[in-house]
């Protein structure tokens, strides 16, 4: 058995993880850490600039692979700084190992140099933490951490660990456990099958059904599964803002994202439908608007993981507790049987009424029918997400930060896979976009990686273009240049007079041509529609460079729809700034 | 409608402030709060009465269980249940306060367990109301000082909330 130091346990642990990249900052209490990485390690590290941008570009990292990110900063502000990237990665339930160094156990609770309480500021926002208390328990727990953060409903788990437990003269016998025994922790592996059974019979029963996937269908690994059922019934499917790419886009039976900023069929669709399929969905109120009007006529089933997502906001008529994956192969199995002893279910004739209806929705209204933004001289923002799909092919990976941005680019980049769209969808992190980018390329060097952004949320994270440099990440930055704070302006505009309160810059933003050069990177300023296409293709064909498009938008463009509130159901939605249903 | 939930939890460090937090955190109520370790140590027993209707108690019951710490979870007001709260009082007692005092203390079976010149300390054990009650029925006496230990609860019967 090795004999090894604390520090060397955690690099060697990691290495044993399967870990691909760390991404980190160091500082004083994580310093015998990092020489032991130093010497030792076959683990990659990032150096980040800033500990938010380390969570964000491991969120990123993990969302694109499915694999847990690992991230290691230092005591006291290296981990308050890590805290917005913690927060991030538990609203979107995003598998996340955290590594905080602590001071020495003697200075705990002392006010010690660069002391805070970690597990007590991350207590509300990590699905587990773990102090270390003695050196030899490092590798349990590290294995511990990962099987915390993958299994089940996945979240960030942060260890803290006090410096004198990796101090490099202090040695211990090695050993990584292969299974975990946690007495109190053991998720779902199996939906209930009588609830299975009971959701099947009412899925057949429906006249206008709908299935409404979330998150968690990408997080189970479940999208070929959902598309199979889907199509097996011929029923319509809406996708959630972190659903994106579970169904795909480009499929006829798509009715786009629903919500807040929804497409007009997929909220009516909703509204009016007599069954729903939730399938890794939590009912967030961006998307259920009104939870007393929300879908008046409708019987909910509702799969998740995690029980406390249940009749959480709306209360599920069959609720089923287990893995999407799991239990979509159960009902698959049991629709089969029902259909062969009831070919005749389900009705197809209503469904062809309910198709012909949402035919009509589509017609109407369809985001991607017709234009439905206005005509002006000035780009629109719709008209930049819709060249960059054509450019890369709809086969990019799109990141994005948070604001109207972020709403163009989930509704006109039409994903067709999951795990291709990466954005802060619960937190609504502003400099989300730009490390999380770093660590999708990095992570798929082959791809193209494109942060969709503005220029507030750019702004928050910027200085990471030198980490893009460091590790050479040639990502495509998007920037939709409007001048404001877009998303604060349109609510400003809708419901302040158009009092733009602290939503401008005036002439405070900096030149970024001059700015992502300084950083040796490539800027494109792109400022008339007719060059618009050409801009995007020359800079998709600088594979090797980071290029930064600052591409001059019509400030006064409006995300629609947009649900109508305070009081609206799904169905009440403004449809341009003088037409609402 | 008034609960009393009886967790079984890890006797970890930190531990406590998970369930403590999940509360404030969620913006659910916690009425009294009892905890001491069992006789496993690597377990705690801690039984909490909060209110709340039937959605609210769902929702408490489940985030408890998802905390990783939580080992098992019952509701106890959802069946047979004996629940004790025990009470020190401290109040005056001099002239004919001390024989009034020592016959309430009789009638509702409590013990004065310190007796001082002009104190006693009574030691009360029962049910929440009973020990308001107590309380009320000391109106007159000059009460110098309360603890209570918090409701701490038990099924009846053959149902039991171990590992």
């Amino acid at each position: 058995m090795e004999l090894l130091s604390g520090g060397e346990m955690i690099a060697k642990a990691l290495e044993d993880e399967g870990v691909e990249y760390i991404f980190g900052y160091p500082g004083g209490a994580v310093l015998h850490i990092y020489d032991a990485l130093f010497k030792t390690s076959k683990v990659p590290h990032v150096l980040v600039r800033h500990e938010q941008a380390a969570t964000h570009a491991a969120d990123g990292y993990a969302r694109a692979t499915g694999k847990p990110g690992v991230v290691l900063v230092t005591s006291g502000p290296g981990a308050t700084n890590a805290i917005t990237g913690i927060a991030t990665a538990y609203m979107d339930s995003i598998p996340m190992v955290v590594l905080s160094g602590q001071v020495a156990t003697h200075l705990i609770g002392e006010d010690a140099f660069q002391e805070t309480d970690m597990v007590g500021i991350s207590r509300p926002i990590v699905k587990h933490s773990f102090m270390i208390r003695r050196a030899e328990d490092i590798p349990a727990t590290i294995r511990k951490a990962f099987h915390i953060a993958t299994t089940g409903r996945p979240g960030p788990v942060v260890i803290d660990i006090p410096k004198d437990c990796t101090r490099p003269d202090a040695k211990f016998e090695y050993h990584y456990p292969e299974t975990v025994k946690l007495r109190s922790y053991a998720p779902a592996q199996r939906g209930h099958t009588g609830q299975i059974r009971k959701a099947a019979k009412l899925l057949l029963s429906a006249k206008r059904p709908v299935i409404y996937a979330g998150g968690g269908v990408i997080l189970g690994e479940s999208s070929e599964l959902l598309t199979r059922l889907a199509r097996k019934l011929n029923y319509p499917v809406t996708n959630t803002l972190m659903g994106l790419g579970a169904y795909p886009a480009t499929d006829r039976q798509f009715l786009g994202m629903l919500g807040m900023h929804g497409f007009y069929e997929a909220n009516m669709a909703m509204h009016h439908s007599d069954v729903i399929l939730a399938v890794g969905a939590r009912f967030d109120d961006r998307v259920t608007n009104t939870v007393s009007r929300f879908c008046p006529g409708a019987k909910i089933i509702h799969i998740d993981i995690d029980p406390t997502s249940i009749s959480k906001t709306v209360a599920a008529d069959i609720p089923i507790v287990g893995p999407v994956q799991s239990v979509l192969e159960d009902l698959l199995d049991i629709l089969e049987s029902l259909q062969e002893k009831d070919p005749k279910q389900p009705d197809t004739a209503a469904l062809g009424r309910w198709w012909q209806q949402i035919d009509e929705w589509r017609a109407k209204h369809g985001l991607w029918t017709g234009r439905r933004y206005g005509e002006s001289d000035r780009i629109m923002p719709q008209q930049v997400i819709e060249s960059l799909y054509r450019v890369t092919g709809g086969d990019a990976y799109v990141t994005s930060d948070v604001g109207q941005h972020q709403m163009f680019a989930a509704q006109y980049y039409k994903f067709d896979k999951p795990r291709r769209w990466i954005n802060s969808g619960g937190l609504g992190t502003m400099g989300f976009g730009l490390p999380a980018a770093m660590g999708v390329k990095l992570a798929f060097p082959d791809m193209e990686v494109a942060c969709v952004t503005g220029e507030g949320s750019i702004q928050m994270n910027i200085q990471e273009l030198s980490t893009c440099k460091q590790y050479s990440t040639p990502i495509k930055i998007i920037n939709l240049r409007n001048n404001y704070l877009g998303m604060v302006k349109q609510w400003q505009d809708m419901q302040y007079e158009g009092r733009y309160a602290m939503s401008t810059y005036e002439d405070s933003l900096p030149d970024f041509m001059k700015l992502v050069e300084s950083y040796g990177h490539v800027g494109i300023q792109v400022t008339r529609l007719e060059e618009l296409d050409q801009r995007m293709e020359e800079a998709f064909a600088m594979k090797d460079r980071l290029v930064f498009l600052d591409i001059f938008i019509d400030p006064m463009e409006h995300v629609y729809p947009m649900h109508v509130a305070p009081n609206g159901a799904m169905k009440d939605m403004w449809l341009s700034k003088n037409e609402r249903t | 409608m008034r609960r009393i939930i009886s967790i079984l939890l890890e006797n970890e460090p930190g531990a406590l402030s998970r369930v403590i937090g999940l509360f404030s955190q969620r913006g659910y109520n916690i009425e009294t709060l009892n905890v001491a370790p069992t006789e496993d140590l690597t377990l705690s027993r801690l039984t909490l009465t909060t209110t709340g209707d039937d959605k609210t108690m769902e929702q408490i019951t489940k985030q408890l269980n998802k905390l990783v710490d939580v080992v098992k979870l019952v509701d106890l007001s959802e069946g047979a249940h004996i629940e004790r709260d025990l009470m020190l009082i401290k109040v005056r007692a001099s002239g004919a306060m001390r024989d009034e005092i020592k016959r309430t203390t009789d009638i509702f079976r409590g013990q004065i367990v310190d007796v001082g010149p002009n104190t006693y300390t009574i030691q009360l054990t029962g049910t929440g109301e009973k020990l308001d009650s107590f309380v009320a029925a000391m109106a007159e006496a000059d009460i110098l000082e309360v603890v209570r230990s918090g409701v701490a609860g038990i099924s009846r019967g053959e149902k039991v909330l171990r590992l």
